[in-house]
């Protein structure tokens, strides 16, 4: 694979923030050295949850649309990638919590959410794999793309009837970011170097996927 | 049997109207369950046997039957509900009935709503069997609460059936036909079960209505709100 442009300056943000997060980060008072778990959790969260998700959901009411093709492969491409980054949260998220929980996991709103998210990802590859047809496998996973972002909010409204463990945002709320100044500047790196990261990924992926259709002789 | 007189039918020149056809098809669907009972008995043998296993999964002396029963209903309606909805467009398949469904001078959304609706009947029948059968054999007094329990389940019931009528439609056509089912469905059968199992263990510990009040309402918006999507959804699944 040729490593481009956007590839190198994705690795390397995503390197500077870890010298930065392991080296040049306070630790913190109470949860130690596991707090910096967060620096890679909460980022693969934003582009898991927010990022891929969104553009799965976008990208699938645009296609049922349009019927474009290209739109199809963005959506297949972020949803791999973001399959790849929520599992990148279910396993960082148990290696914090083991410590300052003191338990792996617990069926907490956030978690529970996170872990259907996984769910709806992996059925939605799933379900690609199953169909051979070009034009049918695009407007199947465009109706389940569009129904998994409608689902989200429900599993989290249902799920949030239990009490939640989780800690609250830092970042992504209306007050002021709750956090000091050094460790506020890693997390925001992260959340950048991520989004760089995400970006990437899906490109490359999309190009694997205009490759693949041409191999396979579909409409372009 | 009378045969009844539907509308359309009789005037071959008119096509029928909406409703008219989506009863048609429901109807259609019921008729063939009701002449080979392959699903009802299934599911009903499925119920049964599955709530034996569960109560011997569990060690009575450490778990009461009443604190198991909640979850016991709601795992067997929630698989006697896949096993029913695979059947509903499989039924279509060995012979390609479904082209002539299509072909037919009737809405697609009323295909889709047609088949909801004979897979809603399934549902409750299961249910209505399965729910007393679990209140005989686990030993739940229900009487006090039985209102409140049947609206949870009959809310519960429209929400599954929505969702699980479009994913059983898109998974008979792919490779891994009634493989694939469960793997979409289940997820979209969270939101559901959980506030209906919630409200269901609530009911049976004798809390009030009003404590389960918050999971009558999200069950009401899951279920209109998947009828709407899964209604215009369901036409982008055929060929256009």
């Amino acid at each position: 694979m040729k490593f481009s442009k956007l590839g190198a300056v994705a690795v390397i943000a995503v390197i500077a923030v870890y010298i930065r997060a392991i080296y040049f980060t306070p630790i913190e008072a109470l949860q130690g050295a596991a707090q910096k778990i967060l620096y890679v959790h909460a980022p693969s969260a934003w582009v898991g949850l927010y990022l891929a998700f969104g553009l799965v959901a976008i990208a699938s009411v645009l296609y049922l649309w349009l019927k474009d093709p290209k739109l199809d492969r963005v959506a297949a491409s972020s949803a791999e990638v973001g399959l790849l980054f929520s599992t990148v949260v279910l396993i960082t998220g148990p290696l914090w919590a083991k410590p300052v929980w003191g338990t792996f996991w617990t069926w907490d709103a956030r978690l529970t959410l996170m872990l259907f998210l996984w769910f709806i990802y992996a059925g939605y590859i799933i379900l690609r794999g199953a169909i051979d047809d070009f034009e049918m496998r695009a407007r199947y996973s465009a109706v389940l793309g569009i129904l998994g972002a409608i689902l989200v909010p429900f599993i989290h409204l249902s799920v949030y009837f239990f009490r939640t463990l989780h800690p609250m945002p830092v970042l992504l709320k209306p007050s002021a970011p709750s956090m000091p100044r050094e460790m506020l500047v890693t997390l925001v790196s992260s959340f950048v170097a991520f989004t760089l990261l995400y970006v990437w990924l899906l490109r490359e992926r999309y190009l694997l996927a205009v490759d693949h259709d041409a191999a396979m002789g579909a409409h372009s | 049997m009378q045969p009844s007189v539907l509308p359309g039918v009789l005037h071959p020149r008119r096509a029928p109207g909406f409703v008219a056809s989506t009863l048609a098809i429901a109807r259609k669907d019921m008729l063939i369950e009701l002449r080979s009972r392959s699903v009802i008995l299934s599911a009903l043998a499925f119920a049964v046997l599955a709530l034996t296993i569960f109560f011997f999964a569990w060690d009575p002396t450490a778990v009461a039957p009443i604190d198991l029963a909640p979850g016991v209903l709601w795992v067997i309606f929630t698989f006697s509900g896949l096993l029913g909805l695979h059947r509903s467009f499989g039924v279509e398949q060995p012979t390609h009935a479904m082209d002539a469904l299509l072909a037919a001078p009737v809405s697609r959304e009323a295909i889709y709503l047609g088949k909801l609706i004979a897979n809603l009947g399934f549902v409750i029948l299961v249910q209505a069997i399965s729910l007393p059968a679990v209140a005989l054999l686990y030993n739940v007094p229900v009487g006090a609460y039985v209102l409140p329990l049947i609206g949870v389940v009959l809310l519960a019931a429209v929400g599954l059936v929505a969702v699980g009528t479009l994913f059983s439609a898109m998974a008979v056509t792919t490779r891994l036909a009634e493989l694939l089912l469960p793997l979409l469905a289940l997820p979209f059968f969270v939101p559901v079960i959980l506030p209906a199992a919630q409200a269901t263990a609530r009911l049976m510990s004798g809390r009030a209505v009003s404590e389960v009040a918050g999971y009558i309402e999200l069950l009401a918006a899951f279920d209109i709100i998947f009828l709407v999507v899964c209604t215009l959804a369901y036409p982008f699944t055929l060929e256009q």
